[in-house]
Formats: C-alpha cells, sequence, structure tokens
C-alpha cells in the first residue's frame, strides 16, 4: 500500500516539476509548482512527518503561492513569444552543470544509509517544537531576525519617503 | 490490499464515510433554503414556499435546474482553468469533513494534527476563486478575484492567530482530544468550554471566519452592487453550483471549527433515554450548535450591511491582528504563571 502511494506521489511530483520548466506560461508554471508542493506533502505524511506535511501545504501553497499567482493576475504576463533564444550560450554551459548536479545527487543517495525511523515522537509538533527550541534555538532565532530585517527592508522599498 | 478491502474495519469505515459525505450535502442543501426563508422572514416577504410542504422540496429542484442548464463558456475564456476552477473550490471544501469529528466515535479520520491539517486543506480553497476570476477573462470577476484573493490572506492570518490561544490552554492540535478536554463543568452548572477562557480569540475567530467565507458583511468578493456577481459572474448552471457549495461548504467548516475549539463540541447536558438516544445524543449536540451558528451567520446577512473595501483591509490589518497578537501574549503569561 505504502510502496503503491509513494510510487503514486513521487509520479505525480516529478511530472508536475517538469511541467513547471516546460510550460510558457507564468500561471501556469506556478500552478504546477502549487500541486508538486501538495504531492511533496503526501510523500511527508508517507514518512510519518505529518506536521511537516501540513505546515509545507499551510506556508507554501497556502500562502507564498497564492501571493505569486495574485501578483502574476496584477501584472497580467503575457506567455512567452518564441523570440531570440537570450539563453543560448547558458545551454552549453547548463549541460555539464546538470550532469555534475546529476552526479553529486545519486553519489550522495548511494552513500547515505537510511537510518529507520525512531518511534512515535518522529514528525510530531512536540518533537519538532522540543528541538527548535533547544538544539536548535540559535539558528532558529537568527533566522527570525533575519526575516524582521527583510520585512523592515521591504518598507523601506514601499515607501521611500518615511 | 484486497483483504483489507474486504474486512470488517473498511466496511465500518465505509460506511461512515457515506453517511457523513451524504450528511454534509444534503445538510448544505438545506442551508441554501434556511438562509433563504430567514431572510425573507427578517425582510417581511414569504420567501420559496411553493415546492412541496413550506418550500421543503426547493433545494431539489434548485439542484435540477442548475443539472439541465445550458453550458455557457465566454469567449475568449481559458477553458481549462475555467473548468477547472470549480471543481478546485468544492473539493477542499468538503475534504475538510474527513478529519472534523461529529461524535465520540462518528469520524472518518483521526490524525493528531487534525487542526493544522484543516487549516491547509481549506487555505488551498482560495485558488478556486482566483482562477475562477481569472479565467473568466471578464473584468468583473477579475475584480472580484483579486479582491477575495487580498481578504483572505489578510483574514487567514488573524484566524490562525486566533486559535492559538486555545491550543495553548488544550496543549493539542488534535480536534477530538480539543473537545475531550472540555468535557464537565466548573462548580457544577457552568460548562468547562473554552470559550470562557479565550472569549477575545473566540470573536477575533468569529470575525476572520466570516470574512474568509466571503460572507456579508465581508462579501466584497462578489458585492451585487458594484461587481454583478463578483469571480462567479460568468458562471450558471451547476458550475455556479459548486462554487456555491462550496461557500455553504466552507461556512459549515468554520462552525464546525469553532464549535470544537470553543463551544465543547460533542459535549452536551446528558439526557434519559433508550441507549439509540444516548449514543446519538453527543452527535445531536454537535449539530444543533453547529446550527445555532448558521442561523447566526444568516442573521448577520440579513442585519448588518457590507463595509467599505479600505475599512475592510483597515479591520483586518490593524484591529483584528493586534487583538490577536495581544491575546496570544496575555493567554501565554498567564498559561506561564498559572
Amino acid at each position: 500500500m505504502i510502496e503503491v502511494l509513494f510510487l503514486l506521489f513521487a509520479a505525480i511530483a516529478l511530472g508536475a516539476a517538469i511541467n513547471v520548466l516546460a510550460q510558457k506560461h507564468v500561471l501556469y508554471s506556478s500552478l504546477s509548482l502549487i500541486v508538486l508542493l501538495t504531492a511533496i506533502s503526501g510523500l511527508f505524511i508517507l514518512m510519518q512527518a505529518e506536521f511537516l506535511a501540513v505546515i509545507n501545504v499551510i506556508v507554501y501553497a497556502g500562502a507564498i503561492m497564492v501571493l505569486f499567482v495574485f501578483v502574476i493576475m496584477l501584472l497580467n504576463l503575457p506567455a512567452d513569444e518564441d523570440g531570440e533564444d537570450r539563453l543560448r550560450w547558458l545551454k552549453l554551459i547548463g549541460i555539464p552543470m546538470g550532469l555534475f548536479l546529476s552526479f553529486m545527487v545519486i553519489r550522495t543517495v548511494w552513500d547515505v544509509r537510511a537510518t529507520p525511523l525512531t518511534p512515535e515522537l518522529a514528525g510530531t509538533p512536540q518533537a519538532i517544537g522540543a528541538s527548535l527550541f533547544t538544539d536548535y534555538v540559535l539558528p532558529f532565532e537568527l533566522t527570525s531576525l533575519l526575516i524582521l530585517i527583510a520585512l523592515m527592508g521591504a518598507v523601506v522599498f514601499a515607501k521611500k519617503d518615511l | 490490499m484486497i483483504e483489507y478491502l474486504s474486512s470488517r474495519e473498511f466496511l465500518i469505515l465505509f460506511a461512515k464515510m457515506i453517511a457523513i459525505f451524504g450528511g454534509v450535502m444534503g445538510a448544505l442543501a438545506y442551508t441554501t433554503l434556511l438562509e433563504r426563508r430567514v431572510m425573507a422572514f427578517v425582510q417581511m416577504r414569504p420567501g420559496p414556499n411553493r415546492v412541496g410542504p413550506f418550500g421543503l422540496l426547493q433545494p431539489i429542484a434548485d439542484g435540477l435546474k442548475f443539472l439541465f442548464k445550458e453550458q455557457i463558456v465566454p469567449t475568449n475564456a481559458n477553458v481549462f482553468l475555467y473548468y477547472a476552477a470549480p471543481i478546485i473550490s468544492l473539493i477542499p471544501a468538503l475534504l475538510s469533513f474527513s478529519v472534523i469529528p461529529f461524535g465520540p466515535d462518528l469520524k472518518i479520520a483521526d490524525v493528531s494534527v487534525s487542526l493544522l491539517l484543516i487549516f491547509a486543506i481549506t487555505s488551498l480553497g482560495v485558488y478556486g476563486i482566483v482562477l475562477g476570476g481569472w479565467a473568466s477573462n471578464s473584468k468583473y470577476p477579475m475584480m472580484g478575484a483579486m479582491r477575495s484573493s487580498a481578504q483572505m490572506l489578510s483574514y487567514e492570518l488573524s484566524l490562525t492567530l486566533s486559535v492559538v490561544g486555545v491550543l495553548m490552554i488544550s496543549n493539542t492540535l488534535s480536534l477530538s482530544s480539543l473537545v475531550q478536554n472540555q468535557q464537565g463543568t466548573w462548580w457544577g452548572f457552568i460548562p468547562r468550554w473554552n470559550i470562557f477562557l479565550q472569549p477575545v480569540g473566540f470573536l477575533v475567530y468569529l470575525l476572520s471566519g466570516i470574512a474568509e467565507t466571503n460572507r456579508l458583511p465581508f462579501d466584497l468578493a462578489e458585492s451585487e452592487q458594484e461587481l454583478v456577481a463578483g469571480w462567479h459572474t460568468e458562471y450558471s448552471g451547476m458550475k455556479f453550483a459548486m462554487f456555491f457549495l462550496a461557500e455553504y461548504a466552507n461556512m459549515v467548516t468554520v462552525s464546525a471549527l469553532a464549535t470544537i475549539m470553543f463551544l465543547g463540541g460533542w459535549n452536551g447536558p446528558s439526557l434519559p433515554g433508550p441507549w439509540w438516544l444516548q449514543m446519538a445524543l453527543p452527535t445531536i449536540w454537535f449539530l444543533l450548535k453547529i446550527a445555532a451558528f448558521l442561523f447566526f451567520y444568516i442573521m448577520v446577512r440579513a442585519s448588518i450591511p457590507r463595509i467599505r473595501y479600505d475599512q475592510l483591509m483597515y479591520f483586518g490589518w490593524k484591529v483584528l491582528l493586534p487583538i490577536a497578537l495581544a491575546n496570544i501574549l496575555v493567554t501565554s503569561f498567564l498559561v506561564a504563571v498559572l
């Protein structure tokens, strides 16, 4: 059962990921990205990380992507025209870089030995909260500081004469 | 897999799914009738009373009418998204009923993070509205979709934050445990409901819940006087009915969550009676509380005029959000001290 579901969600995620790049219209790309994020949440649930799965949907699919779609609609961006290919040279570099990246990914997957999930507490909010506020409290606080700075920067950009 | 599908466990689950889904769909149809009759009563006119006794068959007549209407697609509409949008808005609206506990045993799935799961599912519903407005390729739907996405993003913040106080008190994210924590009474007569501990949180939740479901006085997304019908102006027939059902399903979800988190869920006074009444009693209390909420929704619609768009944004960001944050601050202080 779990294998079937894994293959299903993995196939959806891969298909959506390819579609993000293949679509010409940016709105379709972002819609595919939403499908991709939801499918990844499905994979998280199969790994018993329910909290992570739900937060992934709330934050990315439910909030950030809504903003993306909102801005795309607001600007009413047209589909990409088949004009002069400005990325000609990047394609040449892209192929070796892509090969290198896939080599690294395959090697990492090959090397890492999967450890079995630790009992019940693996993906619960309690476990995540406890590790966030004990082991990872410094990165956590620094991230919040970073977000605050970005927020202030956005306000300064938006309102030039404060 | 086939073994599992023929097991007793699965058959019971399947029966529950049919019961909950069928019950919810029927209830949604009759909520539309309730709304029209109550609105008519407030405005001193009879309302739909011709089809069947007291107009009780009106929802069925409406459904048939929706089914047989001509399918119209506006010229230059994006056909794929135009057809997909009603489906995208209806599926999340119905999906959230899979984790709502209607009684101690009457629930489809018991997930440990069911509250967050509902927030996640319902946050996807906005795409139906946004895409419906965009794909129609028409001015009014576009305006409605823009308003709606800005409004839902703004009020989702206060909606989520208003719940945090309850979560800090109950220490759980599971809806069933939330209800179980509210069993019993204080001093024998006040029910141990979270509304008495979190009155401010309840008010913030109620207001932002109305705004989240695009209902009056916050229905700027479809305000008839300015935007014809907002994002679903170009929709008719069954596609319109799906948007309509999604709106009512979201109303029921918001009411059910309010009941579970603040009003004790299926807890209620026990009555003497035969065993079947004892079994059904929690569900009856739960449904009665939801019905009271829906009635409140309709009365609000009938009595309060729509607010202006700038007032809506002002209210969401500068009134509700600070109140919700202050509520969290005070609650966490009290929880830590007491």
